[in-house]
């Protein structure tokens, strides 16, 4: 079997949902700062397909783009010691809390 | 399904929030500051179909133009007045005649070229249109509504991270008087990318 991204001719008999929808304001910024995070060279679009490559099947069918790409960056800032998992799993606690 | 990269649901929620926090642990370490995040998105957000349109339908009028899109696309793009960014990736533009179509995808993933039509529509980057444009291109054209005839063939071009394509599409007849400005109007995303055939004024008008 060809790896979990490598699509083409992979058995499938989907019609092509067509329908678009409206970005959610989260994904607009999600989408910017892989930009942004590339200006600094924090991250190049090798290292983010590299990232979101090394999923493993459930998780690359069960995420939508912008999902995966949060996920892809996480792992390439805690890979470079920008930040850790423990530190994100607090901020999201912080934020959370506030959300309440 | 997430098949569209719609985010929905529990995980849509999850990843918004952990992408949030994600962005305000880079705010608060001095990374970057939320305005370059959104100096960014509006910069992505201001390229879009009708720019590539703008330099095809040139293309169209123009056949030295043309010429010079097919051999050096960045080069013809900075003419116009479209400097793409440095680190953008290679971009060729591929004429559709009347004997040859092509069709673009991203088979890994979702390149584009974004730099001059801004984001790809969610059906591209979708597994199912990744999965089945290389084996049933023409099943693909007739889902999206496109007929060709037998004898034209069909190219499927993958895009990398590094290479991204731009289809010229085919002139339609009956347009020889319109002024670019109209020409470009006939030009849809979906025939930048090869799954559709440029509009007939006819269609234009009907819409």
């Amino acid at each position: 079997m060809p790896k979990v991204h490598d699509r083409g001719g992979w058995p499938n008999e989907d019609p092509i949902d067509q329908s678009e929808h409206e970005m959610e304001e989260w994904e607009r910024k999600v989408d910017a700062l892989n930009g942004v995070l590339g200006d600094l060279g924090l991250k190049t679009s090798d290292q983010l397909r590299r990232a979101i490559e090394s999923m493993d099947l459930a998780t690359y069918e069960s995420l939508a783009y912008y999902e995966k790409w949060t996920a892809a960056m996480e792992m390439l800032l805690v890979e470079q010691g920008v930040m850790t998992t423990a530190e994100i799993d607090a901020k999201m606690e912080t934020l959370k809390q506030g959300q309440a | 399904m997430a098949d569209n990269g719609h985010s929905h649901g529990d995980n849509a929620e999850y990843y918004a929030l952990r992408a949030e926090a994600i962005q305000a642990l880079l705010i608060e370490k001095g990374v970057c500051t939320m305005d370059d995040i959104m100096t960014m998105a509006d910069k992505i957000d201001s390229r879009s179909p009708a720019d590539g349109a703008k330099v095809l339908a040139h293309a169209w009028v123009d056949p030295e133009y043309k010429a010079r899109l097919l051999a050096d696309a960045e080069s013809a793009l900075l003419e116009l007045g479209y400097d793409l960014p440095e680190t953008a990736p290679k971009l060729t533009v591929l004429e559709n005649t009347d004997d040859v179509h092509n069709m673009a995808v991203c088979t890994l993933c979702s390149c584009y070229p974004r730099a001059i039509i801004g984001r790809p529509p969610a059906w591209y980057k979708g597994l199912a249109y990744r999965s089945r444009v290389v084996v049933d291109p023409r099943g693909v054209l007739q889902e999206f509504g496109t007929e060709l005839d037998e004898d034209v063939q069909v190219r499927v071009i993958d895009s990398s991270a590094d290479y991204r394509y731009l289809v010229l599409p085919k002139r339609p007849a009956g347009t020889e008087g319109m002024s670019e400005e109209d020409l470009a109007k006939l030009i849809t995303q979906e025939s930048m990318i090869g799954v559709g055939l440029a509009l007939t004024p006819e269609q234009v008008s009907a819409s």
